[in-house]
């Protein structure tokens, strides 16, 4: 997986979350609450969007690593030898 | 037989659309079934019949825009004529079985009366905007924004990706804005807000008591439950702060319920009105029905069902007229607390700021504790500030065993 095939797997999964957001063009060091106003329940479901993209197992200790769309491809590219897909 | 009436959705519903009627006269009814849509300045809500009984005439077509009270069809009973769609504690006491049926039905919040045969129906705009000028791809949060500002999209140029996104819409907005009208839109949802908490602020005597809690214990605890949950079974910690707030608001009835007609009625029942922020703005605040009896589970699904359906603008009626207190949660990475306004006819609302490690005294030592303050706002013709003060003292205790709740 390229850093941009991973940020396209962040990008999906973001829109698939937060449906009306679909098209949005996404600033990868800002982070997702300032940039799109996700919230916790956003946030939660976006890091199940991941898991059932990726098969990670993303504990909850790390959600401070997904805050912004760079950090969570560099997540993804770290973590990326336990995905299942 | 009964008038079904448009119901008032809330102190800031005047009108509301008719979108599509999902039965057809002569069928059965049951309560609870969704029989109509209609749109709203909260969006499309699902409409609910509270009686059995069979659809008789329709009375206002898709597309007609009447006002509260309206009568939307008219609904036969088998038996007698007595009760109205409405819910029972809505209805007139049984006693007053000789009151004419078409005054039975009576609203909730006081208002003019409903026209009989109402002059103002007007053709239901067109939800998309312009749709036709447009060549460019429009991202639907865009166009949500652009309707809000009563922008045009075809004159907005898109980014540099062919797309209109928000970026654009924020741009041209800085150029022009020409208000405009449209079905849904968040402007239309901001008057609704501003002329409830106008009419909030205007009679409901407010009184505000706060109290900021440790809630080092709660978060330790789901912490230690999230880890050993896999991540879509994971709680918020608005799960065990909604059942905490619902058990305590259970045992201070003075805080549950509603004023009508210079009269409080307690409510035996605590449905949560969850207030759920919408990007770009406005706000709507669906009832979670019974949440002092439910699982933490529960309440996490029911919190991940009802935030998309805001956002969607799907709502059912009942969670738009039920809730008998409000909770406002400002969230993880935001301000330290807020004093809100209560949603009449309700009596009171519990706002929650970020939990955040500030300083705390522990045996003396100021060490680092995660902390919330908790504000709630109550109404003096119903309670006072030592009833709020002991709401939020149970509200503290609960929080401290959260393995409890």
């Amino acid at each position: 997986m390229t850093d941009a095939e991973l940020m396209n797997v962040v990008k999906d999964t973001l829109f698939s979350v937060a449906p009306d957001l679909e098209g949005e063009a996404i600033k990868p060091e800002e982070t997702f609450r300032d940039q799109f106003e996700i919230d916790s329940m956003d946030f939660l479901n976006f890091v199940i969007g991941l898991h059932k993209r990726t098969g990670l197992e993303i504990p909850e200790a790390d959600y401070s690593q997904l805050q912004t769309p760079a950090d969570t491809v560099a997540y993804l590219r770290k973590h990326w030898s336990q995905a299942s897909r | 037989m009964i008038e079904f009436q448009m119901p008032s959705l809330g102190a800031d519903m005047d009108t509301g659309t008719l979108v599509e009627w999902y039965k057809k006269p002569g069928d059965l009814l049951k309560r609870g079934d969704v029989i109509a849509l209609v749109e709203t300045q909260k969006g499309a809500i699902e409409i609910e019949v509270f009686n059995d009984g069979r659809l008789g005439d329709i009375m206002v077509n898709p597309g007609q825009k009447v006002p509260v009270g309206a009568v939307l069809a008219t609904i036969t009973e088998p038996g007698d004529a007595r009760a109205a769609a409405l819910p029972p504690e809505q209805r007139a006491p049984s006693s007053l079985v000789e009151t004419p049926p078409a005054s039975v039905a009576v609203p909730r919040i006081p208002r003019e009366p409903p026209l009989p045969s109402p002059p103002s129906t007007q053709l239901l705009e067109p939800t998309s905007p312009s749709a036709s000028g447009v060549r460019a791809k429009v991202t639907p949060a865009a166009r949500v924004r652009a309707d809000a500002a009563g922008l045009d999209l075809a004159v907005i140029s898109p980014g540099p990706d062919g797309v209109i996104g928000l970026r654009e819409v924020e741009g041209a907005r800085t150029v022009r804005s020409t208000p405009r009208k449209s079905g849904l839109d968040l402007g239309e949802m901001r008057k609704a807000i501003a002329a409830a908490m106008a009419r909030s602020h205007r009679e409901i005597p407010h009184y505000w008591v706060s109290q900021t809690i440790d809630t080092t214990a709660l978060f330790d605890w789901l912490e230690a439950a999230n880890s050993k949950r896999p991540v879509a079974s994971r709680l918020l910690y608005a799960a065990p702060l909604i059942k905490a707030v619902g058990l305590a608001l259970k045992e201070t009835p003075e805080l549950n319920g509603h004023y009508v007609d210079d009269v409080f009625k307690p409510s035996n029942s605590v449905h949560l009105g969850i207030a759920t922020a919408l990007r770009g703005g406005g706000l709507v605040a669906p009832a979670l029905h019974d949440v002092d009896v439910l699982d933490l589970d529960v309440i996490m699904a029911a919190l991940a069902d009802l935030i998309p359906r805001v956002r969607a603008g799907r709502l059912r009626s009942s969670e738009l007229t039920d809730a008998t207190a409000t909770f406002s949660n400002l969230g993880e990475g935001t301000s330290e607390s807020l004093m809100p306004l209560i949603y009449p006819p309700q009596v009171a609302i519990i706002g929650c700021g970020a939990a955040a490690l500030r300083p705390w005294v522990v045996d003396g030592a100021i060490v680092a504790h995660r902390l919330l303050t908790v504000t709630i706002a109550g109404d003096h013709r119903v309670s006072d500030a030592r009833r709020a003060s002991q709401f939020l003292s149970r509200l503290d205790r609960l929080l401290q065993t959260p393995e409890a709740l």
